[in-house]
């Protein structure tokens, strides 16, 4: 079974990050790129399917500028079989459904029987990247998934996505998109034989044009970014713990009308 | 009415409007009030009650798009997309809404891809820029805030609950209701099993107007009960740090921050938790942040309106009794 | 120049940073409090390769280089200093002499297992009356027929409990001197071969360090490393190689130090602002951080120099000599940046404090790296 993985490059989440020169996009210096962890779930389940099944190949893509292939050698390092990168800075900023359209693309060319991804990419943080993919292709597709179980025909998938208050198990048809939740998995480390390994395997270069997808114009525009407000200062409210209890309750009471 | 703000509706799976569209109706009136459109609401379900209607309707729904069929519940994207994309392109509101739940997020991003325009994900503010809608929506784990706008129309969005100002019950009026003839696909996933989880009595973390959370400092999972019972006082769902959940005292479910969940409750108290980025970012917006911490220097304290810095095993249920007193005169 | 790393050893630094940090720092503490050996984390260390990192493949290790060695072990010696001493005791002392003075046949008996996690290795030279002094080894091998017969005491061995093999140095021909020493690989168990002490130690609690005693111990012929008479020379290889591993151990240690230094810096706060705008505790922290880098360019200096097949010695002992005495000074600084909380355990500068002092004293003391160095430089020989 052919597993494709859709990971993205995002910085570290103990990264400071700061609005750069052009308000549109982050200060890139001293920033460490790491894979998303979410998409981190996504490539440790496509490892596992194929090391259940004794067979099949996990193929990891992503898109941007070089130093993507970073990510993706992570990925290669951890045991996926192959990378596919699309090579084009202007992916960086794209908008979600630009990404989709770039992904779908080459999806279509490699023909997987299930895409896996994490649920959101924790730069943007809009999560629709492995949804709208499933769209563009027409596939079902399960949102955060926290397990997943193939039918040993290939034919199906069995998985459970977390909604409020429950965990709602699905039969799909495959091939389809399915999405990770923390508590999918736990990731591996890449051992040192995957990383001195990694080196031997392919990453294949795309670019936008192969696929026959215009990376411009994106549907959603980028005003600017900004710092977030300070929040105002806060107190701390001295005493002994009794008093301090008792004076916080009249400030959540009365000052603040919290409760 | 053309070019209305369509919200969609996220519904409790028993008939009735959840508050979070409230606060869906409440920013699309004001909004769409500025540019002298409608609000209107689309209910796509297996069940709307009678007065679940009515209640859009209170809330200002102008009017209200209702799909109803057992093959809506529960919610899968390849049957309620193209549901929603044939209304959208025959009606051509001005912008759909939804909200941050696990549903709407999904069926917002496979929507904008039907149609071909921007979705603007995790919204916490709109206003009007010469003219031109934008929404804000935090990024990088609400360490920066970022401004977006549509190239096109309909205006995609899912707003953040408990940010936005619900929509007054207005005076009782009769729903206008649309039942439109629109074919229902049969959907390619068919439901095992729904496993609920485990009921803690408490509200849902999301949706909770108070939080109570706890860290490290909780020193073990048999401690959660002491912010347990400060919560059934106060109405409080309970919540985890990361380091909480990965030392496995509570489940990933409950665990708040940049890979768990987002939250902004009227009143979040954090026990134990030193406030590391990855937390603040899941709970930064909520509107009072009180943190109980023994370590003075905790980064929660930079970001909370009261602190008390003290042994939470002693402050916690010191609370649990003032709040006893104070809310139930005991 | 460029002082860079390459991708492959950015991702090896990488994978033992997050190993660290999520599964060593953790439990560092304790370990050093109840004085335990990881068995655990030295079992996820061999399954990640860090047990075996520059050897090759297909002798069970990692297929890295010197230099990814070194990044490694800094990495884990920040977390544990202990965890540290059993990776570069294994790597540096047994496995890397073994692949280089070993047959086929012990590189696949003994290299395989230690290389790949395994087993785990020892390294037995010192003596009561033979440490620094190593050529005046007192413990015998006296051959008979295609074995031999180990009589004698070693003194401070490294993963002596735990180990399942020990590198053991014997002399074969006492009127040789130095060139009448061998090396044998004594299994544990082999009769004769006890451990009737485990010492209790100042710092790398978690770590353990045995006696042995070596009581008419029959060693296969074929446990022989290398030529009868070649010990010596396996031995002061295996500790130029040792010197880098310890020197990355101390540079480990001293970043923790460090680190635990700046962060308390920006925290703590006197006279109405945080400690770090004191201008005496901002050199503290400058000369940390100078000491630091050179000492860290020093290690990387031998361990490429290792890797490129050119001579290292001097510049493995330039480093492991610098590095200690760096790490002793960087954490007793950081006690000083931490005032009487450093001194408390509540705080970990006590424990990388006590740790470092081991660093100036195994594989060579600092005394000996100068002597090394020093000989080299006026051509004694």
């Amino acid at each position: 079974m052919k597993v494709l993985v859709l990971v993205k490059q995002v910085p570290d989440t103990a990264t400071q990050v700061k609005v750069g020169s052009d308000p549109r996009a982050i200060a890139t210096t001293g920033i460490t790129w790491i894979v998303s962890p979410y998409d981190e779930f996504a490539v440790e389940e496509a490892l596992r399917i194929r090391e259940k099944r004794g067979t099949g190949e996990v193929v990891a893509v992503s898109g941007g500028p070089e130093r993507v292939k970073e990510a993706l050698r992570s990925c290669l390092a951890m045991g996926a079989d192959r990378a596919v990168h699309v090579l084009d800075p202007a992916l960086e900023g794209a908008d979600t459904l630009t990404t989709a359209r770039v992904l779908a693309a080459v999806i279509q060319q490699e023909a997987p029987q299930l895409v896996l991804t994490g649920r959101q990419a924790i730069d943007d943080d809009t999560g629709a990247v492995g949804a709208q993919v499933a769209e563009l292709l027409g596939w079902p597709c399960l949102s955060w998934i926290m397990e997943e179980a193939i039918a040993e025909d290939g034919a199906t998938v069995r998985a459970g996505r977390q909604v409020e208050g429950a965990l709602e198990l699905f039969d799909l048809p495959l091939p389809c998109v399915l999405t990770a939740q923390k508590g999918l998995n736990e990731p591996r480390y890449p051992t040192l034989k995957g990383i001195m390994g990694a080196k031997k395997k392919e990453i294949k270069e795309l670019g936008p044009g192969d696929l026959g997808v215009n990376v411009d114009g994106p549907q959603l525009e980028l005003v600017r970014l900004e710092a977030l407000p300070p929040r105002p200062p806060g107190r701390i409210i001295p005493g002994e713990p009794k008093e301090a209890v008792r004076e916080l309750v009249r400030v959540l009471r009365e000052e603040a009308k919290a409760i | 009415m053309a070019g209305a703000f369509w919200c969609v509706v996220e519904d409790d799976r028993r008939g009735r409007p959840k508050r979070v569209t409230a606060e869906l109706i409440g920013e699309a009136r004001r909004r769409a009030g500025e540019l002298g459109a409608g609000v209107e609401a689309l209910w796509l379900t297996d069940r709307a009650e009678e007065e679940g209607l009515g209640q859009l309707a209170g809330w200002g729904a102008d009017r209200i798009w209702l799909v109803e069929g057992p093959a809506l519940a529960p919610y899968r994207g390849e049957v309620w997309v193209p549901v929603l994309a044939e209304l959208a392109q025959k009606e051509a509101p001005r912008a759909i809404w939804g909200a941050v739940t696990s549903r709407h997020r999904e069926l917002m991003a496979r929507l904008a891809a039907r149609l071909g325009v921007g979705l603007a994900a995790d919204c916490v503010g709109f206003a009007l820029e010469d003219g031109q809608l934008v929404a804000a929506r935090p990024v990088y784990a609400g360490k920066l805030l970022s401004r977006v706008r549509w190239r096109g129309q309909p205006w995609l969005a899912t707003l953040r609950p408990n940010v936005f100002k619900p929509a007054d019950e207005g005076p009782a009026r009769e729903p206008r209701v649309e039942r439109p003839a629109v074919s229902v696909p049969p959907g390619a996933a068919t439901l095992v099993e729904r496993r609920e989880e485990t009921q803690t009595g408490l509200p849902e973390l999301t949706e909770a107007d108070i939080v109570v959370s706890g860290g490290r400092g909780l020193k073990g999972p048999e401690n959660f009960v002491i912010l347990e019972e400060l919560a059934k006082v106060i109405g409080a769902a309970v919540g985890a740090s990361r380091a909480a959940v990965d030392a496995g005292w509570r489940p990933h479910r409950f665990q708040i921050g940049q890979t768990g969940r987002t939250i902004s409750p009227k009143l979040y108290i954090g026990c134990g938790i030193s406030g590391a980025i990855q937390h603040l970012a899941g709970m930064r917006t909520s509107k009072v942040i009180v943190a109980v911490n023994k370590d003075p220097e905790a980064p929660i304290f930079k970001v909370a309106d009261y602190g008390i810095v003290g042994d939470l095993f002693e402050v916690v249920p010191l609370m649990t009794e003032e709040f006893k007193r104070v809310l139930h005169g005991e | 120049m460029r002082i860079e790393l390459t991708d492959e050893q950015q991702m090896i630094r990488e994978l033992a940073r997050e190993f660290a940090q999520k599964e060593v720092e953790p439990i560092a503490a304790q370990l050093d409090r109840e004085g335990r050996f990881p068995h655990e984390t030295v079992r996820r260390m061999g399954e990640l390769g860090l047990m075996g990192i520059a050897i090759p493949e297909k002798y069970g290790g990692g297929g890295a280089d010197t230099v990814s060695y070194v990044v490694a072990l800094e990495e884990v010696a920040r977390a544990c200093a202990s965890h540290a001493v059993i990776m570069s005791v294994n790597n540096s002392l047994v496995a890397d002499p073994i692949h280089r003075f070993g047959s086929e046949e012990q590189k696949e008996r003994f290299l395989v297992p230690l290389a790949s996690g395994r087993g785990l290795g020892c390294f037995a030279l010192t003596e009561p009356q033979a440490g620094s002094d190593a050529t005046n080894q007192a413990t015998l091998a006296v051959r008979d027929g295609d074995h031999y017969a180990l009589t004698g005491r070693k003194l401070f061995v490294t993963n002596g409990r735990e180990a399942t093999v020990a590198l053991v140095f014997c002399q074969t021909d006492r009127d040789k001197g130095s060139r009448g020493i061998s090396a044998f690989l004594v299994e544990k168990g082999t009769p004769g071969f006890l451990v009737p002490k485990v010492e209790d130690k100042l710092g790398l609690r978690a770590s353990d360090t045995a006696e042995f005693v070596f009581e008419e111990c029959r060693v296969p012929e074929a446990n022989r490393l290398g030529e009868e008479g070649l010990g010596f020379k396996v031995a002061m290889t295996a500790l130029d190689g040792g010197r880098i591993g310890i020197a990355a151990q101390a540079v480990g240690i001293a970043r923790a130090a460090y680190e635990a230094s700046l962060a308390y810096a920006r925290e703590r706060k006197s006279f109405g602002v945080p400690i770090g705008q004191h201008q005496m505790v901002q050199w503290m922290l400058a000369d940390m951080a100078t000491q630091l880098d050179a000492a860290r360019l020093l290690t990387w200096r031998a361990a490429a120099l290792k890797d490129r097949g050119e001579p290292y010695g001097v510049a493995a002992a330039m480093a492991k000599l610098y590095a200690s005495e760096m790490a002793m000074k960087v954490t007793t600084d950081a006690i000083q940046v931490h005032g009487g909380y450093g001194y408390i355990k509540e705080y970990p500068v006590e424990r990388y404090f006590r740790d470092a002092k081991i660093t100036q004293i195994y594989e060579g003391t600092s005394q000996i790296q100068k002597l090394v160095i020093a000989r080299q430089l006026l051509d004694l020989g």
